[in-house]
Formats: C-alpha cells, sequence, structure tokens
C-alpha cells in the first residue's frame, strides 16, 4: 500500500474563508486511511517555502510514497509541489495537485458545499495518484534558430534582440516591407519625436544583420512538430524581381505607367506604381510586382520595367516559392488592423468627404506622405480652419468592440497637437475619457489643454453634411451631448478624424489555429497568464509580442517583442529542456494490430509494423492527447499520466461522497 | 423527497480550453453550482465511454463532457474523435434505458468562463428536475426506438 500525504491549503483566506480546511483535513485523514492517507495537514500557504518544507520533512521523515496538494490550479503551482516532491527524493509524478480553489472556494459560495465538494476533490485526487507511475521528463534539443512572424516594432525588436545574442532569426513579413504600421506613421506621442526616424535605424538594422533572414513577401502555411524542434512551411510570394540582381535603384517604378491606390500603406490616400516598395526606406530595398494590377499579367503587354531595368533583375516568370524552415521557437507578432470606420454608418467615413481615419490623418500629416506633410483637405486645396477629432470610434462601444483600444487617447491628443501646430487651427477634441495612463502621457495631456484645444465630453451622435443651422453651409458638423453641461452641440468643422480603434488582424483567428494556440472570441492571441507571463502561450516554444495580444502602444510593443526575445534566448541558453512526459505507449503483447488508433492519431505517431502486426507509438511525435487510447478495442494502449486506472479512480473517489454530509450516493 | 433533490455532477474537462475556463471561472469569482466535480484529461478525445458509465454505475446523476471548440483542439481535431464517441455513447445510454438529458456536451474555450458557468448551472438544473438516477426503474426494456440525432 503507498503511503499518501494529503495537504490542505489555506491560501490566506482565499479558500479558508469558504472551505473548512481542517474539517477537510480531518476527514481525508479519517476516511481515506484505507486508501494509504496516513497524513493529512493543512497549512496557510502551501506554495511557501515553510509549506513545502512540509512536504519535504514529512517525504523524508514518514517515507511518504504520494503527495496529494489541494490548493489552487495545477496550471498554477504544479510545478511547485512537483519540484518540493523531487527535492526530498520523491519521483516528482507521484504528486498531484488538485483545485479547490478555482474550483470550490472561488466559485461557490455556500461553505457546508463547497467544504463537502473539496474533500471529494481531495478523495479523487488520494485515489488516482495511487496509480501515478514514476515518470522522467522527455529531453528534447533546441533547434537555436527562432522564427518570428511579422516584421512590426514588436517584431523587428524581438528579432534584433536574438540575433545580437548570436544566435540565427528568420523574420517572416507579409508585406513587401518590414515596419509595419509603425512606419506609416508621422510623429510618435508623447514626445512628439518622428516614427521613421527612430524606426529605420532598426528596419536597417534588420534588414543587414547577419543573423537574421529576411522573408518578406512571405507567409507561414504551415506549423508542425514541437518546441525546440518545428517544422515551418513558408510561401515566397513571387516578387518578379531577381533579389540578387536587383540593386534598389528605383527606375522601375519611375517607368512603370500603371498608378494603383495604394490601401494598405497610404491608408488610401495616395497611389504607387504597380512595381513598388511601399515607402521610400522600405526594407529590402527591393520592389515587387503588384501583379492583379500589372498591364503586362493584365493585357501581355509593356513591361517597362523589364526593360529598363538596368541589371535584368525584372523576371515575369518568378514562381511563388515554398521554403521550408527549422526552429526551435516562434514568436507571434502579427500586429493588427484598424477598426473599419464604415460600420458605424451614421459618422459618414467613406460617405462624406471630409471624413477621415485615423490612419489617413497620419499618412497625410507624414512629410513622406502623399500631400508632403501638409494638412490639405480632400478637395486638395482648403486648409481646415476647425478640426474636430472624435475618440473611442469601435472601441469601448457594445455594438463594436467592448475593450478600450489604449492608444486612442493619445493619439488624438498627438493629432490635436500636430493640427495645431501645422495649421493653427481650432480643435476639438470629443472624449468619453481622457486615458492617458503612461509615463510622459498625462503632461502631454495638460500641455494640449495649456495650447487651447478644446474638449468636449460626450459620445458623438452623428457627423452629417445636412444643415440646420445658419453658419452650417459647406461645414460637417458633429452632433454630440457634452455631458458635462448637459447641452446639445452641433459644432460644425471642416475636418473630422476619427480615432478609430485597433482590432485583431482580420486572419488571427486562423493565425492562432496555424500555431496551434488560442485567442479570445475578439480575436486577440490568448497569453498563458494575464499578468505573470503575458507573452508565452498554452503552447510551449510559442511567444507572442505586441498587439497580437491586445491593443498596445509602441512601448508596450517594443517592450513585449524583447520579453519575447528573452524568453527564447532563455530557451536556447539551456540547449535542451525537459517536457511532460505524457505519451500513448501500446502493449504490443495485447495489441491485436486492428488499427482503428493509426487513423486516429493526428500527428502520424502511430505506425503500423507489418512483421509483427502490431502498431507502435513514436514517441518523438506523439503528443499525449489519448485519444488512441480512449478507442483502443484490446485496451492495449496506456496514457502515461492519465491511464485508465488513474481517472477511473479519480472518478470513485469524486464520488465517494454526496452532496451533503449525511448523503451517500448508491452505487 | 422532503429536501430538493441535489444531483451531483461528473464534468470531464481538457486540460487545455474548457479546464482554463474552468480556472477562469475561478480567477473572476464566477459562481455556479457545487454539484459539478471535475476531472481534467489532456484532451476530449481522451474521454473513453467506460468513464462515463463508470461515473453512473459510482452515483452520478449526470455527466458533463467539455472540450475545446470544434477547430481550436490543442491537438487539431481530436475533439472531433469525442464528438462522434459522444454521440454514439448517448445512443447506448439510451438504449440502457437512461435518459439521455443526463449526458451533456459543451465546448468552451480557455477565455469562456462566463459560458461555462452559465451551462454549468443550467444542466445542474436540468439534472435536477430529472431527479436522482434510478438505474434499475430506468433500465426497462424500450419497447419503441428512440428517433437518433443525426450529426457529424
Amino acid at each position: 500500500m503507498e503511503k499518501t500525504g494529503v495537504y490542505v491549503c489555506h491560501c490566506g483566506t482565499n479558500i479558508a474563508g469558504v472551505v473548512n480546511v481542517e474539517e477537510v483535513r480531518d476527514w481525508a485523514a479519517e476516511n481515506l486511511k484505507d486508501n494509504g492517507v496516513i497524513i493529512a495537514r493543512d497549512y496557510k500557504f502551501m506554495c511557501s517555502s515553510l509549506g513545502q518544507e512540509l512536504i519535504e520533512k514529512d517525504i523524508k521523515e514518514l517515507g511518504l510514497t504520494r503527495v496529494v496538494v489541494a490548493a489552487c490550479s495545477p496550471h498554477l503551482h504544479e510545478a511547485t509541489f512537483r519540484k518540493a516532491c523531487a527535492n526530498a527524493g520523491l519521483n516528482p509524478y507521484l504528486c498531484e495537485l488538485v483545485s479547490i480553489r478555482e474550483q470550490a472556494s472561488w466559485v461557490h459560495t455556500d461553505k457546508a458545499a463547497a467544504t463537502q465538494k473539496s474533500k471529494a476533490i481531495v478523495a479523487g485526487g488520494v485515489r488516482r495518484v495511487e496509480y501515478h507511475e514514476p515518470l522522467e521528463p522527455l529531453h528534447v534539443p533546441i533547434n537555436p534558430a527562432t522564427l518570428v512572424v511579422g516584421g512590426g516594432i514588436a517584431g523587428i525588436q524581438a528579432a534584433l534582440e536574438i540575433a545580437d545574442a548570436g544566435f540565427p532569426v528568420y523574420l517572416v513579413e507579409r508585406e513587401p516591407s518590414i515596419g509595419g504600421h509603425m512606419a506609416q506613421f508621422d510623429k510618435t506621442f508623447p514626445t512628439l519625436d518622428c516614427s521613421a526616424c527612430i524606426l529605420t535605424p532598426k528596419m536597417v538594422q534588420a534588414g543587414s544583420h547577419k543573423n537574421i533572414t529576411l522573408l518578406t513577401w512571405s507567409e507561414v502555411t504551415k506549423v508542425e512538430g514541437y518546441v525546440g524542434s518545428f517544422q515551418v512551411k513558408v510561401n515566397k510570394k513571387a516578387r518578379f524581381v531577381i533579389e540578387s540582381l536587383c540593386t534598389g535603384c528605383g527606375i522601375c517604378w519611375e517607368k512603370c505607367p500603371k498608378k494603383v491606390v495604394d490601401d494598405v500603406f497610404e491608408a488610401g490616400m495616395g497611389e504607387r506604381k504597380a512595381v513598388y516598395t511601399p515607402f521610400p526606406q522600405a526594407v529590402p530595398k527591393y520592389p515587387v510586382i503588384d501583379a492583379p494590377n500589372c498591364t503586362y499579367f493584365m493585357k501581355g503587354t509593356c513591361k517597362a520595367c523589364e526593360k529598363f531595368c538596368p541589371t535584368g533583375a525584372i523576371d515575369f516568370n518568378q514562381k511563388d516559392e515554398e521554403i521550408n524552415l527549422e526552429v526551435g521557437n516562434v514568436i507571434l507578432a502579427t500586429g493588427w488592423d484598424p477598426f473599419d470606420a464604415r460600420r458605424i454608418t451614421q459618422y459618414g467615413y467613406g460617405r462624406l468627404p471630409n471624413v477621415y481615419t485615423s490612419l489617413e490623418f497620419e499618412r497625410l500629416s507624414n512629410a513622406a506622405g502623399p500631400t508632403g506633410g501638409n494638412i490639405i483637405l480632400r478637395d486638395g486645396k482648403s486648409i481646415p480652419k476647425v478640426v474636430g477629432i472624435v475618440h473611442c470610434v469601435g472601441s469601448r462601444d457594445k455594438n463594436y468592440n467592448e475593450y478600450c483600444s489604449s492608444i486612442c487617447c493619445m493619439q488624438s491628443l498627438k493629432f490635436a497637437h500636430l493640427v495645431h501646430e501645422k495649421t493653427g487651427a481650432e480643435v476639438y477634441n470629443f472624449y468619453i475619457d481622457i486615458r492617458t495612463p503612461a509615463k510622459g502621457y498625462e503632461e502631454f495631456y495638460h500641455r494640449l489643454l495649456e495650447e487651447g484645444t478644446h474638449f468636449i465630453r460626450g459620445k458623438v451622435a452623428e457627423i452629417t453634411d445636412a444643415v440646420r443651422l445658419p453658419g452650417e453651409e459647406g461645414k460637417t458638423i458633429i452632433q454630440v451631448e457634452d455631458t458635462l453641461t448637459g447641452t446639445q452641440l452641433r459644432v460644425p468643422v471642416d475636418m473630422a478624424i476619427l480615432s478609430v480603434g485597433l482590432e485583431p488582424r482580420h486572419d488571427s483567428k486562423e493565425t492562432a489555429k496555424l500555431f496551434g494556440i488560442s485567442c479570445s472570441a475578439d480575436g486577440w492571441l490568448i497569453e498563458r497568464h494575464p499578468k505573470l507571463d503575458p507573452i508565452s502561450t498554452m503552447t510551449e516554444g510559442i511567444y507572442i509580442a505586441g498587439c497580437v495580444q491586445g491593443p498596445k502602444d509602441i512601448p508596450a510593443s517594443v517592450v513585449q517583442g524583447a520579453a519575447a526575445s528573452a524568453r527564447v534566448l532563455g530557451k536556447i541558453q539551456q540547449k535542451e529542456i525537459a517536457i511532460e512526459p505524457i505519451r500513448a505507449t501500446i502493449n504490443e503483447e495485447q495489441c491485436s494490430g486492428c488499427r482503428i488508433c493509426n487513423g486516429l492519431c493526428p500527428f502520424n505517431a502511430i505506425a503500423y509494423i507489418d512483421d509483427l502486426e502490431v502498431s507502435r507509438v513514436n514517441a518523438a511525435l506523439c503528443q499525449g492527447c489519448g485519444t488512441c487510447v480512449a478507442a483502443c478495442p484490446a485496451g492495449a494502449i496506456s496514457g502515461t499520466g492519465f491511464s485508465n486506472q488513474q481517472i477511473l479512480s479519480q472518478i470513485e473517489g469524486l464520488l465517494m461522497l454526496g452532496y451533503s454530509k449525511e448523503a451517500v450516493p448508491t452505487p | 423527497m422532503t429536501e430538493t433533490f441535489e444531483p451531483i455532477i461528473i464534468g470531464f474537462t481538457c486540460n487545455w480550453c474548457s479546464y482554463r475556463a474552468a480556472d477562469m471561472a475561478g480567477i473572476a469569482r464566477m459562481k455556479y453550482a457545487p454539484n459539478v466535480r471535475l476531472i481534467r484529461l489532456m484532451c476530449s478525445g481522451r474521454l473513453d465511454p467506460t468513464f462515463i458509465f463508470k461515473a453512473f454505475a459510482n452515483g452520478a446523476d449526470g455527466v458533463l463532457v467539455t472540450g475545446c471548440h470544434p477547430g481550436d483542439c490543442h491537438y487539431i481535431e481530436q475533439n472531433y474523435k469525442a464528438l462522434r464517441r459522444f454521440h454514439l455513447m448517448k445512443r447506448v445510454l439510451v438504449q440502457m434505458g437512461l435518459e439521455p438529458q443526463r449526458v451533456k456536451l459543451l465546448w468552451t474555450s480557455a477565455a469562456e468562463g462566463a459560458i461555462f458557468t452559465a451551462e454549468i448551472n443550467r444542466f445542474v438544473e436540468e439534472v435536477r428536475a430529472l431527479g436522482p438516477l434510478n438505474w434499475n426503474a430506468a433500465a426497462i426494456p424500450v419497447v419503441e426506438t428512440t428517433p437518433m440525432e443525426v450529426t457529424v
């Protein structure tokens, strides 16, 4: 018989406030004797070093062979208690952590029922742990190469950190150039330094780094494997430009006769050619030919770029190329999409000429943008005299996105300042709440107040060109209730800027699926822990950085990029890591060779051995889901850590007690 | 029965989505009926139908099977296999004379603590309405074939 110790945690009052831990302890000591419990204790914080020492001491002195800790979720402290067991010389996998906090004290108010349930949970753990086996973690080597997906500021930062530490990085970017949204911006808040001035040196660094392989105009199409050894397929789209020959001289796009509205980089405000780099400082410098818009691809004639290219770098026959990469870790930094302001029809975007989105304004204000940085209305000549900036467009709104996009307040303040500075116009900010919670942000807000920007607290109801009052002719009118004075206002402006919120990439769900991680209902990828581990995911070896995890500003994105790379570097430095030994194994004596399991495995980890007429599991490919275990008609497959005996015993334990103290279920 | 009947329900959760939804419900202090006792599996695909029979045999009044949303499985597609088995197993349970409402399949993501909580409460009420599992009475041979749900 095993000698089992039961340890019930108070977690301060988190558990003890609802569950009577002493009663659980006494019940386990008394009623689970026949199941091997020789000691049951409670302690204020089992996870503290004193709590752990308690377990270690009992293992040594009482010769415990099994440990059950009733505390929080195994996702929080399983590793802690396993380590404590290992310290005392007990195989760490002989410990079971059962959750009476997340599953009892925190979710139930009826103290008696929660206590009763906790006893049942402890009984389930005690019965289960009896069938635990001593296991050794599997050791897998870590491939030192890293894949970074997304070449915005977060991805660039992550790639540079890893590359500077001396390890190879593949930086994959969907667009022709790295830089991301930050490359589109004019100034950055709150310091107002120019976005390109601080970003482009980093882009160049990433583009020329000996440890970084840049794969732009490329997308990841397949990911297989696990931490330490991922096999990734990347589709490098045809550029129709031979990179080794191209010097980036720009003659091709000078000569290209086809103009196309640039919806991506210029946010529809400007034009580019059919062969183009999105912006002058693009990295890499090689252009791409936009095949769907290229005259040659449409009509079969033109080839102006080819004729004029001094190095013969144009190749119309180029095909998409599939690149196979082997990497040990992955950082996802795929960023965000702007909220589509057309969805709020009453704001008139797309219908009223003088309504702009924030990204459009960035391009308008950018010295490298379509107007050379002059704030001119769509008619091409008028300079606005009154400008209204609408906050929270598509954010903090149950009809669109409930969350706060976190950057729009500061972005709007920045716009207000730029408009003021460049045109001297009167600026109105229409806000719900002003949120300026980072370093230097509140000071910037005060600066704007001093500059004379008007702040009107109220959610804009409508933006219209329907004139109702004198003085509104030819104006764009913003209808709003000033909630501080309780008055309805109609503010006629020349230009309305919608500070649109941040949304997950339109294909973020597919990204999550591709990399085998989860994303929230909104579409933001889910971190391992919202506070303590915001850059890891539930899948080992896959990290997230920047806005792919949720809306954030540039400093926060950079921090996450750097943090994710630190995590990856830690993994690389370990050279090999231990992974959970949860794997399926087939008892070949029992296997009838029916091959039912073969087809069930999504990882092709089960192969049929012809000569022996049995199936066999490849432990390196097996991920431990246990589907084959459940399906084997001969019961020949066993799942380590989740064997039939373990689960069936846990069920028995959980059902040892009825709902209330008196009731005992009758089998 | 003088008191209200309090059913005991065994809930199977998957390590990646629904167990974490339960964790999330806890962290957010959402409240649900204490009638449900959870078991963690790595994947809903691990769910051996035997586990469900075992739960009923040992006195559970209902069994909740949970997993990741279709398409979200950590192991690519094993929740579809759980789905197939679930419906097959439900037919067997019906043939054994059990009310099909005693088993429930629920997909929840790690972010859906609120849905997890609400569905547990609803299921507890549904099982409460059925009354205690009366295996012997329920095991009266079914003469009529029950119309089967066709899924997947």
